[in-house]
């Protein structure tokens, strides 16, 4: 196994992988349980002030399913951590105690400054190695808490600076999606004092109606609300968010925990080359358990062992550079699908997609019930490739547009197949 | 004699696993599945929509067109007809699509459908001989179209051989009642008094006869003809549906069919020590569906494929191997012939259409399958209606 320890905001963590602030680190038993499955981190379920009481509804979580997959997308109406003050902080201090490698981040919320500065110098002096600033929860049932808080710029860099005087320790900010631009207030969080950027919180959503009820579900006597939005389904929406940040140049310096939808030690790599350190997981865990990072773990370490890096720095932050503007794009070829006959089973789903949402380029032999693709029309979609169910359908003949500068088109670099599966 | 009931054997898909195999097809551009039922199913449009969650149209999709769609779904031999062509088999395996026609129906059940209805009348009277599956096919499919549909059938209750024969363990007779009780919601009358029992004098009374009498008398071989350890599969089968089974301890079986397999296999679940089953055809060249022959593998019954009877002395007979010379003798309390059936002596003529006089079900040509009824029993339907100038379905 490949060393997977990576210093994030100063502090050393064993491998990137955390328990994201979410039922899932509810209470000292569940962490102590998390880290001796191997996680490397936990984000501690975010500690309110005293006086903000917890009351939650019941039944509390939906899912989004979609075929077989019963959990596309998870909603959540959850709100912070419902233990007293005392009973979180004193979870923390035997977190800390029994498990002193491992790393401890208090997830904090306050609903005005002295709050923030209040709850920071509580967890510090708890023993966390560092704290998360939740101003993203979009579930709360105060307007002064929660994703409320992070759309405006102006709340994040204040409450940044109350932490600031309740601690010494790093602090990130956690941000939400529900926002156009969240380099907004990360670069307000940043100013205000935090030495990093955690993304995403959940999506705002209503992710089933019940037809006969015609009311959302979770059904709470007869009514529901809108809510986060997690899971796989996600995983685009944070990834653009990271890339986003990642390329603003006044947050080049800042530091990322990537959140949303990490399932697989794919998704992880795929947050860590858009420039993640660490990683937090919630829903994945909720639907298998914390057993899940012996996979994560591993398959990173297959990643890098194949990629021939010893450390995973090296891997941070590589594909930030490739993703650029639609208009910077080389639009001068077109490649064409290649059908492998040996591979194609006859399904014909190609030329449904083809001409149904594509081009009409793609035939089909009645006799021989296979495809071929009539180039004259086809205009390189591969719409074909993605839609192929056995990958029988690949990159082949690459085709320079009329009038456009040669080019050699062999040294073009193509994605190597429309496999959906690793 | 044991009293015995069999509980329905293969397990029904539950929603997520219906889901799970329906998105398992490949959506055919031009589904082979569908090309290939006799009885025209379209399992392409059916599998389709409960990808889409259309459960509902799924049923609809079935019942329009097949009036035992939830038999068909229990006892077709689908690989040699719809599973046959599909083209998920070139990645691994064929879709389940009669287990899934069966979740459909199912579901068209639990939901109390009635997805189809009587067409307005069309004032023509039609007489149905036979309640077996060509003809109860034949008697629904007539009353969709407008017509006053009397199915004569001799039994007690409709069904014929899936109601007398096919074992309960792969069809419950609840399935089957739920069927005909759509059929005679269409308006369809059973009647168990016997009709003139001379197609001449029927066809005077109806504007169209549709016969479908079936082949209700067991062949039998000459060697065994008066031994009186023998009985014929028929009649070992309709009894068994009665939870009649013989307490014996070693049972022969001869014959390599479906129907050879069912006495075979409901043997050895009544618990009899001892099932052999010798079968004329070697195993490349089986009758037998695939799913009967493992069903009967699995409840242990001792299959010996390319023997022919050479001789029987009382409860002993003698068999040679058709392509080796081996000779074998077994001893059994009880010798079951399972070697085909025949159409029983009748006055309702010939199998070939005249006048008003149509035939489907197993005595015209094709095989001999619940499906291959519904078919011919559709076919004989249309032509009476084309006769008698009313809709063609």
């Amino acid at each position: 196994m490949k060393d997977l320890s990576i210093t994030f905001m100063g502090v050393r963590f064993p491998n990137p992988f955390c328990l994201s602030s979410s039922p899932v680190g509810n209470c000292y038993d569940m962490c102590a349980k998390a880290y001796e499955s191997g996680w490397g981190g936990v984000v501690f379920k975010t500690i309110g002030p005293k006086h903000y009481l917890i009351d939650e509804v019941s039944p509390r979580f939906d899912a989004l399913a979609k075929e077989g997959a019963p959990f596309v997308g998870f909603k959540n109406m959850e709100q912070i951590a419902e233990h007293s003050l005392e009973e979180n902080l004193s979870d923390l201090r035997r977190l800390k105690q029994a498990y002193p490698d491992r790393v401890l981040i208090a997830s904090i919320m306050g609903s005005n400054e002295e709050d923030w500065e209040e709850l920071a110098r509580l967890v510090t002096e708890a023993g966390a190695d560092m704290i998360e600033l939740n101003f993203s929860c979009p579930q709360m049932t105060s307007h002064a808490m929660g994703s409320d808080v992070g759309s405006n710029p102006e709340l994040c860099r204040k409450y940044c600076q109350a932490v600031k005087r309740g601690t010494h320790l790093p602090f990130m900010a956690k941000m939400t999606p529900n926002i156009t631009d969240m380099c907004v207030p990360a670069l307000a969080s940043i100013e205000g004092g935090a030495s990093g950027i955690a993304a995403i919180n959940t999506v705002k959503s209503i992710i089933n109606v019940d037809l006969n009820a015609k009311v959302g579900l979770p059904i709470i006597d007869g009514k529901s609300s809108i809510s986060g939005y997690s899971g796989k389904a996600v995983k685009p929406i944070a990834l653009r968010f990271l890339q986003q940040m990642r390329s603003h140049p006044d947050l080049k310096d800042v530091e990322f925990s990537g959140i949303g939808g990490i399932e697989t030690w794919v998704d992880a790599a795929e947050f860590i080359l858009l420039g993640a350190k660490t990683l937090q997981v919630t829903t994945a865990i909720m639907q298998y358990g914390y057993r899940i990072v012996e996979d994560l773990c591993e398959g990173l370490s297959f990643y890098m062992e194949e990629q021939g890096v010893d450390s995973l720095e090296e891997l941070v932050g590589l594909a930030n550079q490739n993703i650029i503007p639609a208009e910077e794009l080389n639009r001068d070829y077109i490649v064409y699908p290649e059908i492998d006959r040996s591979r194609c089973v006859g399904c014909g789903r190609c030329v449904i997609s083809c001409y149904d949402g594509a081009h009409q380029a793609m035939m089909w032999d009645e006799e021989t019930r296979r495809p071929h693709c009539e180039k004259e029309k086809c205009v390189g979609c591969l719409l074909c490739g993605l839609v192929c169910p056995v990958s029988a359908i690949t990159l082949g003949e690459r085709k320079l547009k009329p009038n456009r500068p040669e080019t050699d088109l062999d040294r073009i670099q193509l994605q190597n197949n429309f496999d959906k599966i690793r | 004699m044991a009293k015995i009931h069999f509980d329905e054997e293969r397990a029904a898909f539950t929603p997520i696993l219906a889901m799970e195999e329906a998105s398992r097809c490949l959506l055919c551009l031009d589904a082979p599945c569908s090309k290939m039922c006799p009885a025209g199913t379209d399992p392409a449009q059916f599998i389709r929509s409960l990808r889409f969650k259309n459960v509902k149209g799924a049923a609809k999709t079935i019942r329009e067109n097949n009036p035992l769609g939830g038999v068909c779904a229990r006892v077709c031999p689908t690989e040699h007809y719809c599973e046959q062509g599909c083209s998920r088999s070139g990645i691994d395996r064929p879709i389940d699509i009669a287990r899934l026609q069966r979740y459909a129906t199912d579901m068209e059940a639990a939901f109390g459908l009635e997805l189809v209805k009587p067409g307005p009348s069309n004032g023509k009277k039609v007489a149905v001989v036979g309640g077996g599956p060509a003809g109860l096919t034949a008697a629904a499919m007539l009353a969709r179209s407008g017509c006053q549909v009397t199915v004569f059938e001799k039994q007690g209750k409709a069904g014929g051989y899936c109601r007398y024969g096919i074992p309960s363990y792969r069809l419950p007779e609840a399935v089957l009642d739920q069927e005909i009780a759509h059929i005679e919601a269409l308006g369809v009358k059973i009647s168990h008094f016997a009709p003139a029992n001379e197609v001449d004098e029927l066809r005077k009374h109806y504007d169209a006869v549709v016969v479908a009498d079936g082949l209700g008398e067991a062949k039998t071989l000459p060697l065994f003809e008066d031994n009186p350890y023998t009985m014929t599969a028929i009649d070992f089968l309709a009894k068994a549906k009665q939870g009649e089974i013989p307490d014996v301890r070693h049972v022969l079986v001869i014959g390599g069919g479906d129907v050879a397999m069912d006495v075979a296999t409901t043997c050895k679940k009544a618990g009899i020590e001892q099932v052999s089953d010798v079968v004329y055809e070697t195993l490349s060249e089986f009758k037998a569906s695939k799913a009967e022959l493992e069903g009967a593998r699995n409840a242990g019954v001792s299959i010996y494929d390319g023997f022919v009877p050479s001789g029987v002395k009382k409860n002993v007979v003698t068999f040679l191997h058709r392509k080796a010379e081996i000779t074998m003798t077994l001893e059994a309390d009880l010798i079951v012939l399972a070697v085909g059936q025949q159409r029983l002596p009748s006055q309702l003529g010939e199998p070939t259409d005249r006048d008003n006089i149509f035939y489907c079900g197993d005595i015209v040509e094709g095989d001999k399958t619940v499906v291959c009824a519904v078919k011919t029993g559709k076919e004989a339907a249309a032509r009476a209606l084309a006769y008698l100038g009313g809709d063609q379905q």
